[in-house]
């Protein structure tokens, strides 16, 4: 029994050590707080930053390195407290086209930088990030659901060869307009089990029958919670898409969703993300020869050109029905977005393309954006308006080949455009515009300084386990103390790699981790010490000790990872963030308890004679015999 | 650590089976009838936002709402330095539907306190009604996962134990879940999102315990060729024993440093955990061990031609 490893094997472990020292080091580095100075129209200058100087001393600002970078100014000051002075002050010294924004500058070392080192992001919870209220056009929802009703009462009409005219009065009411009463009640009966969610009403206007349908109050209700409910998840996964970790996408009110990205500082940079508001909807080319009103004409702008279509007005599909968009390869190596439909949706596309195979279908998506206006008031000052509008643009026209289903797929693409596509019909699945009321920038909470405190305890504590380590078990203890500060340095540098943020669960995963991570060791020694005690020699002892403590240690960590894997699958904001640390923590750890620290026994008690090993006290032979 | 001499757990079962039986009962009436203590994370609220003439001091807000009996207040600064956020807990004797209208008047009645207690102007800037950070949908996730987790844990200690063994793991599990919910539902302790951040660290901690001892418990029972299920379970107990306390004392150890020098916001969370780890260490010892025992598991239910030796391969 040598217990020597390979060279290659001490070299890998050095060098995995190695890449976790330099690339968990930056989280050392304290970002110093900072204000951004941008204008979007011009590059900052000289004469901005003798502006903005005087501004600061004037308000006692206490502050240091001030510099242009990339056309932007970075300021950073002392304190949390001094940034907000700098953000009213500078605020106050700009006119109102200069963006003032809080920020963090790294102080990392440029050879760190140049090497791709960063600083992990930290949660809303441990440092502050931007908050959004946005708001839900409810209006819109509702009208878009009696739209959807307006296409298949019209199709039903059609089916039932009833002629009548149809169309959405100002209050939501659907006016359908009948020539007798026969027609009227005869429709009606039809319509009542088609629309189960929808309460009717005769009414007789001159010469036509009207059969009046609305939504039943309990049906708004469920269209306001699911719309909302939808608007949420959509925002959420977007969010997470775009890689902006942990946001709190939370309800408030009955229309309204407030959104807080922990970790971004710089608003412009979330609101791109946000402001892609979206919503889809699909059409029919309008036939040749519709009268002027029924369509719409749009402009298809596809690499190979330019082309003019005429987009109907009838809708046939909103966006909030599809489930999914991917794009992909077909089964000739072509570009493709395969689109899912929920049940629904699959009936009403079902009901449109059946009957207009060969014909065109387009898909439209329709961005409401914000675009802020100087006016002037009644007392002849300037303020700011924000105004809405929406831009709609057909993003797909494409020849229907069969009658589509819940399942179908857009072919005849590039690759780019079967991408951004999908990407496009994701984005615009949301079930009803939403436009951006508020926003802001949180600075860290009261609870920053409970978290430093949190900080030091875990250090103490971490203090405390190697030092009790290093009593019970000597030069083994020495070990595993050096594989415990490994450990905590991979798990950071993976998390840093992944660009994960950190989030107080986060650091309860890693303190699990390191409770975890010693129990391995623990384990592991108490089997050596138990073959010492049966009188093995020490370097079979060493040997056994690791063999047997491997497989307890595997099923134990299995087990452990399998649940963090459910927990993560399933949930999100601070489920997830506890799960990821945990799964990179149980990886890093049986990495470092197991072959870590062999490898340093190795190097102390490998390949050379040892009569005893320095792993703390272990029973006689004699006391113990009985195990075997 | 090796003891000179053997604990006899095993001959204890029936107290400790009756202790726990005890527990859980008492555990579930208590979540029953009292429910939990939850925090801001998972009730509604009211939030207020002011603005204020001048800078605002965050703990003098603080002192001014806690002097007027607004607790648990929680309070952001809001882009500026004049501009607060104040989360309330929710006030329970309005209804639901009231609590918007409820919330403008709180706002109110607080901006006013303000004025009244500062020597600034304060302003207003809205007050609503926040529904719960996570909500319906994380006790629904945090329900159907811990189903599914249960679930896969179940099988994976099947494939590599025995199916016996699974329903010991799983029955300790929801034993000490249901009891550390417990402690905090009689004690009315506050549950936010870090004590459920330490639910989660219980299921890892008290499964890894307990695959520790059956883990043990499978290798003597193919080992030894002589002994009763319970005195082979009772030896599995004693051998694991110093390596339960050892795990569970340095875990205690960084517990009680975040207990006592972590501040309010780790509180809740080393308390949770250090109920947990006290109820997960018992256990591994008491419940995993005897729900096996009272499975009938005998010496063939392990004799199943698992590979032992292609893992020791992987073994450095």
């Amino acid at each position: 029994m040598l217990n020597k490893y390979p060279l290659w094997k001490n070299l890998l472990i050095l060098l995995v050590a190695v890449l976790g020292f330099v690339y968990s080091i930056p989280n050392l580095y304290e970002d110093d707080e900072a204000i951004l100075l941008t204008n979007e129209s011009f590059e900052i200058s000289e004469s901005d930053v003798n502006i903005a100087t005087t501004a600061l001393e004037a308000a006692q600002v206490n502050f240091f390195g001030m510099e242009i970078n990339d056309g932007n100014m970075i300021v950073r000051v002392d304190t949390v407290d001094d940034q907000l002075r700098a953000k009213t002050a500078l605020e106050e010294a700009f006119t109102s086209d200069y963006i003032v924004a809080l920020n963090l500058a790294p102080t990392t070392p440029a050879w760190m930088q140049s090497l791709g080192a960063k600083k992990m992001a930290r949660g809303l919870d441990l440092q502050g990030g931007v908050h959004f209220l946005m708001e839900v056009d409810m209006e819109a929802a509702i009208e878009r659901r009696m739209q959807d009703n307006l296409s298949a009462v019209r199709s039903i009409l059609r089916e039932e060869r009833i002629r009548s005219r149809a169309q959405i009065a100002d209050d939501n009411r659907l006016e359908v307009a009948f020539n007798s009463s026969e027609d009227r009640s005869r429709a009606r009966s039809e319509f009542i089990d088609n629309f189960p969610e929808m309460q009717f009403q005769n009414r007789e206007v001159g010469e036509s029958f009207v059969l009046d349908m609305i939504l039943t109050p309990d049906t708004i209700l469920q269209i306001q919670r699911d719309t909302l409910q939808a608007n949420r998840t959509t925002l959420m996964n977007r969010v997470d898409e775009l890689g902006v970790a942990e946001p709190t996408v939370q309800q408030q009110g009955a229309d309204r969703i407030v959104v807080e990205l922990p970790g971004v500082q710089d608003p412009a940079q979330a609101i791109r993300i946000l402001q892609r508001i979206a919503t889809l909807q699909f059409h029919l080319t309008a036939q040749p020869g519709s009268p002027r009103s029924s369509y719409e004409t749009y402009e298809y702008v596809t690499p190979e050109g330019t082309q003019i279509v005429d987009v109907s007005n009838d809708v046939i599909l909103q966006g909030d029905r599809i489930s999914n968009a991917v794009s992909g390869i077909d089964e000739y190596s072509q570009p493709q977005v395969s689109i899912t439909l929920d049940a629904q949706g699959g009936n009403q596309i079902n009901r449109v393309t059946r009957d207009n195979v060969g014909w065109f279908m387009d898909i439209l998506l329709i961005e409401t954006k914000s675009r802020t206006n100087l006016v002037l008031n009644e007392d002849g000052e300037e303020v700011e308006e924000t105004e809405f509008y929406e831009e709609k643009r057909l993003i797909s026209h494409a020849q229907i080949q069969t009658a589509l289903g819940r399942q179908f797929r857009i072919t005849g693409l590039t690759p780019r455009e079967a991408n951004d596509t999908a990407l496009l019909i994701r984005a615009g699945s949301l079930s009803a515009p939403m436009t951006i009321v508020e926003q802001s920038v949180i600075g860290p909470s009261l609870g920053a300084e409970n978290l430093q405190a949190g900080f030091t305890a875990v250090q103490v504590a971490a203090v405390l386990v190697v030092l009790f380590m290093l009593f019970y078990y000597r030069v083994f203890g020495l070990a595993a103390n050096a594989a415990l500060i490994l450990n905590i340095l991979l798990i950071f540098t993976v998390m840093s790699a992944i660009n994960a943020t950190l989030t107080l669960p986060g650091i309860v995963g890693i303190v699990l981790t390191v409770g975890m991570a010693v129990d391995a060791n623990v384990l592991i020694f108490t089997r050596i010490r138990e073959e010492l005690a049966n009188g093995a020699p020490p370097q079979r002892a060493i040997d056994e000790g690791y063999n047997n403590a491997f497989s307890t240690i595997l099923d134990a960590n299995v087990t452990t990872f399998l649940v963090a894997l459910v927990l993560f699958t399933i949930g999100t904001g601070p489920v997830r963030g506890f799960s990821v640390t945990l799964m990179i923590g149980i990886v890093t750890s049986m990495f470092t308890a197991i072959v870590g620290t062999r490898a340093l026994i190795n190097l102390i008690y490998g390949g050379k004679k040892v009569k005893t090993l320095s792993i703390g006290k272990y029973a006689s032979a004699a006391s113990t015999a009985d195990a075997s | 650590m090796i003891l000179a001499s053997e604990i006899d757990f095993m001959g204890k079962r029936k107290i400790a089976g009756t202790i726990s039986a005890l527990l859980v009962v008492v555990s579930i009436i208590s979540l029953a009838i009292n429910s939990l203590n939850f925090g801001l994370d998972f009730t509604s609220g009211t939030s207020v936002r002011l603005n204020f003439s001048e800078s605002v001091v965050i703990q003098d807000v603080n002192n001014i709402l806690a002097d007027n009996g607004y607790q648990n207040a929680v309070i952001v600064q809001f882009g500026t330095d004049r501009d607060i956020r104040i989360l309330l807990p929710v006030d329970e004797g309005i209804e639901e539907a009231n609590q918007a209208e409820q919330a403008l008047a709180v706002g109110e009645t607080i901006a006013e306190l303000m004025r009244q207690n500062t020597s600034v102007d304060v302003l207003l800037i809205g007050s609503d009604f926040v529904s719960a950070k996570v909500g319906d949908e994380l006790a629904e996730q945090g329900g159907l996962g811990m189903l599914v987790a249960l679930g896969i844990i179940m099988v994976y200690i099947a494939l590599r134990f025995q199916f016996k063994f699974s329903v010991g793991a799983v029955v300790a599990l929801a034993h000490d879940l249901i009891i550390t919910l417990g402690i905090f539902s009689l004690f009315q302790m506050e549950f936010n999102l870090n004590t459920l951040a330490a639910m989660l660290a219980i299921i890892g901690y008290s499964l890894n315990d307990t695959i520790v001892v059956a883990d043990r418990i499978r290798e003597n029972f193919r080992r030894m060729r002589k002994g009763t299920p319970v005195e082979m379970v009772n030896f599995s107990l004693n051998q694991t024993l110093g390596r339960t306390l050892i795990t569970s004392f340095t875990t205690l150890l960084v517990l009680f440093a975040i207990l006592f020098i972590g501040g309010d916001a780790t509180r809740g969370f080393a308390i949770a955990l250090i109920i947990g780890v006290v109820i997960g260490t018992y256990s591994s010892i008491y419940i995993a061990s005897v729900v096996i025992l009272m499975m009938n598991v005998t010496r063939e239910d392990l004799m199943i031609p698992i590979k032992e030796g292609a893992e020791l391969d992987d073994t450095p």
